[in-house]
């Protein structure tokens, strides 16, 4: 790894450090979720029912860590802020490896300048 | 930007997933051209920072909130077909392990993010830069570019939410999918992008590139080149 790389992911990992940011500047200023990224509840309460389609299929998949989130819906917002620099942690270490590892497997030794 | 499952009908999604599908062969196709050994890490690192700054969500009047994609600068350093698969990855485990985005709406939300985006920033980084490789001409269409690119993937996404209540109703004449219409759905993408996320993200653009272009200059795609 040369040094500027180095440098490069030491940035990364700060930036993960920051991210709990994302949930503490929300929460500041009482912001909700993305527009068109509501739970079906909060749909409800914006559109007064819940579509029955989004229903059948909203919990589909239970994801490992919903929302960046390690201690579930009644998590403190120290936990809910921990849970995020985790998050961030891990995906620095899957999504890091996986394009690696995709990028090694089809880019040739003899290739490009 | 993530649509959630339900979100989408089954009639949207699915020729979303297709198209997915042809833009990620193809691109790994031109990856296996273009690429060298040493764009590696740097395709490792584009994708977690695409990651990690979808993190950042930014508060703004009316109570939501958005952020950032990353994925106009990656097409300027990598090149937008590289920016394709690394964008995609991190859509992907952010679907498959945070629940960030549907696993339905997958295809949707790389066609938006990892497809759109990229595409639309290269194009308007190489149109507003013209011959420059440096100077205010070349930060300014950098800004522009992911100014831009953020916008119309927002635009496209606001599109796709506004079509469900035309594709699919319930025997209430309720929407079943996505409840909000084109008139609604599209202008609040857009504006939201236009006014707030989109200069966020023009500013990281052109802030990394110059980055970029100070310490690892032989390494910017988009300026050895004009073609994608």
């Amino acid at each position: 790894m040369t040094s500027s790389q180095k440098k490069l992911w030491i940035g990364l990992v700060i930036m993960a450090f920051l991210s709990p940011l994302g949930i503490l500047l929300p929460k500041k200023f009482r912001a909700g979720a993305a527009w068109g990224e509501w739970g079906p509840e909060e749909l409800e309460k914006l559109v007064g029912y819940i579509p029955q389609g989004l229903k059948k299929w909203a919990e589909l998949w239970r994801a490992p860590l919903p929302d960046y989130n390690l201690g579930g819906e009644g998590a403190s917002l120290t936990v809910q802020v921990i849970s995020y620099i985790v998050s961030g942690l891990i995906g620095i270490v899957i999504v890091g490896l996986l394009v690696y590892g995709i990028s090694r497997m089809i880019v040739r030794s003899g290739n490009g300048k | 930007m993530h649509i959630p499952d339900g979100y989408l009908s089954p009639l949207t999604y699915g020729p979303f997933w297709g198209a997915a599908l042809v833009f990620w062969s193809v691109a790994l196709k031109k990856m296996k051209e273009k690429l060298s050994f040493k764009h590696i890490p740097y395709m490792a690192m584009g994708a977690v920072f695409s990651f990690l700054i979808m993190m950042f969500n930014i508060p703004i009047p009316g109570g939501t909130t958005g952020h950032a994609v990353g994925a106009g600068i990656i097409a300027l350093l990598l090149g937008p077909w590289t920016a394709v698969i690394a964008v995609s990855v991190s859509l992907i485990i952010q679907a498959i392990v945070f629940g960030d985005g549907g696993l339905t709406a997958i295809g949707a939300n790389c066609f938006n993010m990892a497809v759109v985006m990229p595409f639309v920033s290269y194009g308007v980084f190489q149109w507003l830069r013209g011959k420059a490789v440096g100077g205010a001409r070349l930060y300014v269409a950098a800004f522009l570019s992911g100014y831009i690119g953020l916008a119309v993937a927002a635009i496209v996404t606001g599109f796709e939410f506004g079509i469900q209540p035309l594709i699919a109703a319930g025997p209430d004449g309720r929407p079943l999918y996505a409840p909000y219409p084109l008139a609604v759905a599209v202008p609040v993408m857009a504006l939201e992008h236009l006014l707030f996320f989109g200069l966020i993200e023009g500013l990281i653009t052109a802030l990394l590139l110059k980055y970029f272009v100070g310490h690892e200059p032989g390494l910017v795609y988009g300026l050895s080149r004009k073609e994608v």
